[in-house]
């Protein structure tokens, strides 16, 4: 009886404990800062919110320098981190394909930098970059070439970190090109052989536009990821020196937890998550004309 | 006779000599991505004026006196406990609601059920931390495994489902009509039938689910405190200090850092099958 009672209701019954989670955790957090986001308010429990409209808004967009710093820095750290990871990755992915007993061994091997801790990984870079006593700087002058300041420096510091982002990801990358490449049809470059194409020339006219797909792929789950990255940017330099490097997200949660000016950081906030949604929905819809 | 044996030879010289060529080409291609793992695992390994010493010192006698101190004077153990216990809860509990939300998406096509959980995919982690922050602390339940708990569902959940949809999609609908022909509810079919096929899915989801959150950083940053700190937190604390002690340090990004590594080392199959996932399709 109540088995059947069960199965009569399943489809409701199976997914509405996750709907309410998500409704719970998710849509009312959404709902509350969009509303705080019209306040003033520093988080003091004797002073309430004070309703100023649309503020907070006017502020960002037309009185802040700081949040179009932010806004450029977080698509150009995107845009570039992103690019470089593609093209590195599906070079690397072409060189590695092969199948060989060791291939297995060479995939863990990838693995490890995207899914070793954010933090740890921010914390051995910061050692690497240091300007004086980092490996880095000590390799580069060893080769003879010109030696940086890292992180601590203004205009060096993004590209630092992209450089990071670049090692963590460019995996990805390479594993989700390798597990096409995988699935790829023999037909195609049998065929290429016969007509006597050369290496290259297969790359390009017949392994790239087949894998194009699985790459676009990878480069809209990245982008989307990489306009989030917050580990590594706030561990290495929370965002300095100065506002070198700081993006949407970092300032997001200056303004909230350490300036505590609750409705101005609701309402970046609520831009961030527009800014994102939007993104992931431009990708999206990009996505099979970009493919095909 | 012998001059195809000649052939031969030759030809599998030079074929074990392009092997080789492909093998340094690798090695090559994968020291800059192991390098600094190597470097954080050299350093911690050092004594403190090795460290910084310019040139590095290659090769030097390894000492344990930073995981000593770690231990020590840090009460790392306590943060091992409590990221292992948020790691698991939040795993477990996604695991519960997640697996019957992604098999009722996947046979009823619910699409915009798991369009809502996609956007919780998508949407930046900071968005519900402020609010998060506000009803947690007027409940009184910051700094508890609850509120921590509850916020890495919030990653693990969607991802199971995500990753588990089309694992269900996968199986035909007549193996659990066959099962309720023999007697099962639905119900019944998805606990003793569909759950154990789905198995590879439910491990590769539920591995990385565990990892999301062993690594997260941004929630603990809000809502831990002294009782339920979890590992990155403390590690990044460990640096607030005014010299910065890299011997610890490196020390415990080691410890943070070892679990995920075996980890991946024992299941590589399954994680690069979960972080791949929605780009290749199976």
């Amino acid at each position: 009886m109540l088995s059947r009672w069960f199965d009569k209701r399943i489809r409701y019954l199976f997914v509405m404990p996750a709907l309410i989670f998500v409704i719970v955790m998710m849509a009312f957090p959404i709902l509350y800062t969009f509303r705080l986001s019209f306040t003033k308010w520093s988080m003091s429990a004797t002073r309430p919110p004070v309703w100023i409209a649309l503020g907070n808004y006017v502020s960002l967009l037309f009185n802040d320098p700081r949040f179009w710093g932010a806004v450029g820095r977080t698509f150009a750290f995107t845009l570039v981190a992103v690019a470089v990871e593609t093209v590195l990755g599906v070079i690397i992915a072409l060189v590695l394909n092969r199948e060989t007993r060791g291939q297995n061994f060479i995939k863990t091997l990838f693995l490890l930098p995207m899914i070793a801790t954010p933090v740890a990984v921010g914390m051995v870079w910061l050692l690497m970059f240091e300007p004086s006593i980092g490996v880095i700087n000590y390799l580069l002058g060893a080769l003879g070439l010109p030696q940086g300041l890292w992180l601590a420096s203004p205009s060096q510091a993004l590209a630092s970190l992209i450089m990071v982002d670049v090692w963590q990801w460019t995996p990805m990358i390479t594993l989700i090109v390798l597990a096409g490449l995988a699935s790829l049809p023999r037909e195609p470059f049998e065929a290429a052989i016969v007509d006597g194409a050369s290496r290259l020339q297969t790359v390009f006219h017949i392994t790239l536009p087949l894998i194009k797909p699985t790459v676009v792929a990878a480069v809209i789950l990245r982008t989307i990821d990489a306009f989030k990255t917050y580990d590594i940017i706030y561990t290495m330099t929370q965002g300095g020196p100065g506002f070198a490097t700081e993006t949407l997200n970092i300032y997001s949660f200056v303004l909230g937890f350490q300036y505590f000016q609750m409705g101005k950081a609701s309402a970046l906030l609520m831009v961030f998550f527009a800014l994102v949604l939007g993104l992931a929905i431009i990708l999206n819809w990009l996505k099979k004309p970009l493919a095909v | 006779m012998s001059d195809t044996m000649v052939t031969s030879n030759r030809s599998r010289r030079k074929k074990q000599l392009r092997n080789l060529g492909y093998w340094v080409v690798v090695a090559l291609i994968i020291l800059p991505f192991l390098f600094p793992l190597i470097w954080m695992l050299l350093s911690s390994l050092k004594v403190q004026a090795d460290i910084t010493r310019v040139p590095p010192v290659w090769s030097f006698t390894p000492t344990t006196q930073h995981y000593r101190a770690v231990f020590a004077e840090h009460d790392f153990a306590h943060y091992i406990f409590n990221s292992g216990v948020i790691a698991l809860g939040s795993t477990a509990f996604s695991l519960l609601l997640g697996l019957p939300a992604a098999y009722s998406i996947a046979r009823f096509q619910q699409t915009k059920f798991s369009l809502g959980i996609l956007v919780a995919r998508i949407a930046p982690g900071i968005t519900f931390l402020i609010p998060w922050f506000m009803l947690f602390s007027r409940l009184r339940m910051v700094d508890t495994y609850t509120s921590m708990i509850l916020a890495h569902m919030l990653v693990g959940l969607p991802f199971i489902v995500w990753v588990m949809t089309p694992f269900f999609e996968g199986i035909p609908v007549e193996l659990e009509q066959a099962a309720m022909i023999d007697g099962a509810s639905q119900a019944g079919a998805f606990f003793r039938v569909l759950l154990p096929l789905t198995g590879p899915g439910v491990i590769t989801s539920s591995i990385l689910a565990f990892v999301f959150s062993w690594n997260n950083f941004m929630f603990g940053v809000v809502l831990t405190g002294a009782r339920t700190k979890t590992l990155p937190v403390a590690v990044f604390n460990f640096m607030a200090y005014s010299e910065i002690n890299w011997g610890g340090l490196m020390a415990a990004a080691v410890i943070i850092t070892a679990p995920v590594i075996v980890i991946a080392l024992i299941a590589q199959k399954y994680i690069i099958q979960g972080l791949t996932a929605g780009a290749v399709k199976e």
